[in-house]
């Protein structure tokens, strides 16, 4: 369970510039639920993701993860909780280091980095069994250095390494924006397919209208840092993609 | 002649540590550390200064070591906590450390002079006296680098070592993956000036005296072993990390070599620090044309 209260994050506070990206938010996302989060450029859909995310520590308002008051916590004390996959494809991986060396880092996301070499053969073949769901035969390039690989193979991988530790939260920010059109379509089917699997609380973000259609039970649309419109359940099945469109 | 390439071989070993710890650097910033300069003499001046003391080397030892890995400690902490640029927190480091090292030695220039190092021990006795003697010395160093590469090694592959190395490649990956990339920075730059200093350690010994001056412009010779190695790398495509740490160590004897033959040629020793620079800036400009190609 996500609760977020009263979040404001302002830019530029006390200058002539001064913006307010989120506005008084509070909102609250149940366990295992898919929420899909849409609106126009500015309107803060990346900011609330990277306020839950612990990228922005938001200085006016709470952000509770499972009960726990995360409001002060840096990004990387969240990803106790909190696996991510963002917009460029390019920064959930780390280029330089192999296949199973971003796995094996990826499978200790809630664990201490201790002074031991992990990469075993028991852990390799449990790698090879998670990358075969992808098939894209990554499963056969354990050695290969994730520089090498294209966009969507390292979404994809991103997506698998978010799965590899215990996960409660999983956000997705733009997953698909720079993929082409088939590889997208993988990509969010390949979403879909883990947050039910691995009962996940799921946020994605997205310009996507078709996306935003298709997949989740629940819907947000965002405007200047507000909540405009928030649809759950059996009314977000039956909302069509042309009353959506009519939103922006 | 023959020596004096022997010497310049020995010598290169005594700074492929310093290339691996600047190597080290450069896989976690992206830029060579420029607390290089002054860790490196506080290395030496730890030696030297406990050396005239009478105090034994294996005791010297892991105290050089780690009086570079506080400076190390330095430079992150002000990267880190205060948010300045690693290339100026280096900086600010460097220059503080020339006063500290100034102030432990009391004078600029200190000799060793009647005391026992790690040179002139003996461990095989081979041919003529100063055969056994620059074969000995090469011994030691080889065995000391051997075991510098094969710890570092070892640290890199581990959990931690990989955790460090996912900070300096792509640090939102690191972060999202639960890493607290300040610490591993810290960290990283610590055993990176931890081997600089050894290198300062080795070279106070074998040349015999230490100078307050002697770390002025080592980054360089340091980043142009790297570079020298970094184009090996490339040309051979080597994957394996221990293959590119051993690279290292060969790009830093190369680099040696490449001084002692200009200096065989009569240039004068004056301009020794001119033609370091030269050689390394002929290493970046030919590694760039070859890129430019390649695209």
């Amino acid at each position: 369970m996500i609760q977020l209260e009263n979040i404001t994050v302002q830019v530029n506070k006390g200058l002539a510039t001064e913006q307010t990206i989120l506005n008084n938010l509070s909102a609250s996302i149940k366990v295992q639920s898919f929420t899909v989060i849409v609106g126009a450029n500015g309107s803060g859909k990346s900011t609330l993701l990277n306020t839950i995310a612990g990228n922005i520590i938001c200085k006016d308002g709470v952000v509770l993860l499972d009960g726990n008051d995360v409001t002060k916590l840096p990004d990387y004390k969240r990803s106790r909780w909190i696996a991510r996959v963002f917009q460029n494809p390019l920064e959930g991986t780390a280029p330089n280091l192999t296949i199973i060396e971003n796995c094996r880092l990826a499978a200790l996301r809630t664990k201490n980095k201790y002074l031991k070499i992990g990469i075993k053969k028991s852990f390799e073949n449990h790698i090879k069994n998670q990358l075969a769901i992808l098939e894209m035969g990554l499963e056969n390039k354990l050695n290969t250095l994730v520089g090498n690989l294209s966009g969507g193979q390292r979404q994809a991988l991103t997506l698998i390494m978010s799965v590899l530790d215990d996960c409660n939260i999983l956000l997705l920010d733009e997953p698909t924006a720079a993929l082409d059109p088939k590889t997208a379509t993988t990509i969010m089917q390949l979403s879909n397919k883990l947050i039910k699997q691995y009962k996940l609380t799921g946020i994605m973000v997205t310009h996507n209208l078709k996306d935003a259609h298709a997949y989740g039970n629940r819907i947000i649309q965002l405007q200047e840092g507000k909540i405009v419109k928030d649809i759950e359940g059996e009314a977000k099945q039956q909302l069509t993609s042309e009353a959506m469109f009519n939103w922006f | 002649m023959s020596i004096f390439f022997v010497t310049a071989i020995i010598l290169g070993c005594c700074l492929s540590i310093l290339s691996l710890g600047i190597f080290l650097g450069i896989k976690i910033f992206n830029i060579p550390d420029i607390t290089t300069d002054g860790s490196y003499t506080f290395g030496a001046v730890i030696t030297g200064v406990l050396m005239l003391q009478n105090i034994s080397l294996f005791i010297i030892l892991p105290l050089s070591i780690l009086g570079g890995a506080i400076a190390g400690c330095f430079t992150g902490f002000i990267h880190t906590k205060f948010k300045v640029q690693p290339l100026l927190a280096g900086i600010l480091v460097m220059t503080g450390f020339y006063s500290i090292n100034l102030a432990i030695m009391g004078k600029s220039n200190l000799p060793l002079l009647n005391v026992s190092h790690f040179f002139n021990t003996q461990i095989i006795k081979i041919g003529n006296d100063t055969f056994s003697e620059l074969f000995n010395q090469l011994l030691i160093c080889l065995l000391i680098v051997g075991l510098i590469i094969f710890l570092l090694n070892y640290f890199l592959k581990t959990d931690m070592g990989l955790a460090l190395r996912a900070t300096g490649n792509n640090e939102s990956m690191a972060n999202a993956v639960g890493i607290n990339t300040n610490s591993k920075k810290i960290l990283g730059l610590a055993i990176g000036n931890g081997c600089i200093a050894l290198s300062g350690f080795l070279v106070a010994q074998y040349q015999g005296f230490i100078d307050v001056n002697m770390g002025i412009g080592i980054v360089i010779t340091g980043l142009g072993s790297v570079l020298i190695a970094n184009t090996f790398i490339k040309w051979f495509g080597v994957h394996n990390l221990l293959l590119q740490l051993c690279c290292v160590v060969f790009g830093s004897i190369v680099f040696q070599l490449v001084l002692a033959i200009t200096l065989t040629l009569g240039v004068d020793t004056i301009y020794l620090k001119l033609i370091t620079a030269l050689i390394v800036l002929s290493i970046v400009a030919f590694s760039n044309s070859k890129n430019q190609q390649a695209l």
